[in-house]
């Protein structure tokens, strides 16, 4: 434990960066994600006939290994082969594949009750999905970001392997140097950020979905 | 070659055609380091470790769906271990594990390496542990999902709860338990790459592993990453596509629903309309 400790007080500066260069990655892709994700599964949802192939080419999209995406996007998007943006770009395309299909599911769950007691109290259309639909689909779009925010983090070290300095370097330092301490550390860190976003997100659900506690007390 | 000489520096994009020049070259699939070399390597690793999740997942989620019993541990553990990086911990295991096996026999079909054996096994507990979760998560919600009408007349006729398993929560689960299944392998397919991170394995993810180090080199560097990349796409997307192909044959045609179609819609032989609910999926 106290190994532990000193390798991090010796190494802090490098860690924090690392640490500081994960967490951007993998939220900048979630927020990106999601915000491409919305209108997309509000189209899947809305206009029925663009749901299967929406809902197929995500799938598709996940097929794709993790380290091939990281390793096409330089040649597609035009960046040098160690920019971080690479990871971004491929992170948000996992999430938006994962978040399409959540969020139309979501907007469906949306009883046809509610929707019409919305119409009859003079909701528009504009309305009644911001004000009512996106709303109540909020813990099902928030469940699918916790599987996509813990899946991004951990699959930012993947990106060790093609060279983009973040916490999965101190896999690399430690597999170049035989020495557990590094790699440990960096498990320790990695889950912790992974439950870290998790956490954030399910406090999120809670603070926008009030009503859910209200119908409990009552 | 100017064009992947700059490709380092990050002033110039790096080529995609000659991705496809890599590719047309038959030298980099069947020569001695070539693709197929590293495919069949990268299969094996696959089917032996979705193989070993298979067999401990699917008797604990039927176990665990039909008792109703260890349901909250089957979710935590789920949850938990896609919170754990799986690079992370084949280094850990390759670092930690490995010097302390002392199997240097080779295994014929799976292990040729003299050697590479105690470096095998650490990657092989990462992928089973990467596995396991979509099994059995599956497997559980998909016994739990059968119609208890179902279950209820299984027992009525007097059957066991092993019979009830085996005879009617397996095959109306299977759909879902085959999707698990799907969702397994392209996981491990994905993750296989990591196995070229530790000596002797191989895999597709060498070629991505040995670019890194010569990123300029037309013949081992960024074509041929890419090139790999490719083809661990394509390999996913075969395995993909017969599971789907497999899962039309194993699953009744009583649970999935698929029988001719009139104009009335689906029905079957007997002229009922088919239960949709227990399709699942």
């Amino acid at each position: 434990m106290s190994e532990l400790w000193n390798y991090l007080r010796a190494n802090q500066s490098d860690i924090a960066r690392w640490t500081w260069t994960t967490v951007w990655l993998a939220g900048g892709a979630l927020v990106a994600g999601l915000i491409i994700a919305l209108p997309l599964g509000w189209l899947a949802n809305r206009y029925r006939w663009t749901y299967p192939p929406l809902v197929t080419l995500a799938g598709l999209i996940y097929t794709i290994p993790s380290i091939v995406l990281f390793v096409t996007m330089p040649g597609v998007l035009g960046t040098k082969v160690l920019d971080p943006i690479n990871v971004g770009v491929a992170l948000t395309a996992y999430t938006v594949a994962l978040m399409v299909r959540v969020v139309a599911d979501g907007l469906s769950s949306v009883s046809g009750d509610t929707l019409a007691a919305a119409a009859a109290m003079g909701y528009t259309g504009r309305q009644r999905l911001f004000a009512v639909q996106l709303p109540i689909s909020i813990p099902v779009i928030g469940a699918g970001l916790r599987v996509a925010a813990v899946s991004n983090v951990s699959l930012v070290s993947v990106a060790s392997l093609v060279g983009v300095e973040q916490l999965g370097a101190l896999f690399v330092r430690g597999s170049e140097q035989g020495a557990l301490v590094p790699i440990v550390l960096g498990v320790i860190i990695v889950m912790v950020l992974a439950f870290a976003f998790d956490a954030v997100i399910l406090i999120g659900v809670r603070l926008l979905t009030p009503w859910q506690r209200a119908v409990r007390a009552r | 070659m100017s064009a992947l000489a700059l490709l380092a520096d990050g002033s110039t994009r790096p080529p995609l055609s000659q991705v496809v020049v890599w590719l047309n070259d038959p030298q980099n699939w069947t020569g001695p380091n070539g693709l197929l070399f590293y495919l069949r390597q990268h299969v094996v690793y696959t089917v032996v470790a979705v193989v070993i999740a298979l067999v401990i997942a699917l008797p604990v989620g039927l176990i665990v769906g039909h008792t109703g019993r260890g349901a909250f541990l089957v979710g935590g553990l789920a949850n938990g271990l896609r919170a754990v990086p799986s690079l992370g911990l084949v280094v850990l295991l390759v670092v930690w594990l490995s010097p302390k096996i002392h199997l240097l026999q080779t295994v014929p079909g799976v292990v040729d390496h003299h050697g590479a054996l105690p470096y095998l096994i650490p990657v092989e507990i990462v992928l089973v542990l990467l596995a396991i979760p979509p099994i059995l998560t599956n497997t559980y919600a998909g016994v739990q999902n059968v119609d208890p009408a179902a279950r209820d007349a299984a027992k009525g006729m007097g059957m066991t709860g092993a019979q009830v398993i085996r005879k009617v929560e397996l095959p109306c689960a299977l759909p879902l338990i085959m999707s698990g299944l799907r969702s397994s392998v392209l996981q491990v397919i994905a993750t296989a790459t990591i196995a070229a991170f530790a000596p002797f394995l191989g895999g597709l993810g060498q070629f991505i592993v040995n670019g890194v180090q010569t990123i300029n080199d037309p013949h081992t560097g960024y074509p041929a990453m890419v090139g790999a990349g490719l083809v661990v796409a394509a390999l996913a997307l075969v395995a993909e596509v017969s599971l789907i192909i497999v899962q039309r044959y194993v699953v009744s045609r009583g649970v999935s629903g698929r029988y001719r179609k009139t104009k009335a819609g689906v029905h079957a032989p007997d002229g009922s309309v088919v239960g949709m609910e227990l399709a699942g999926v």
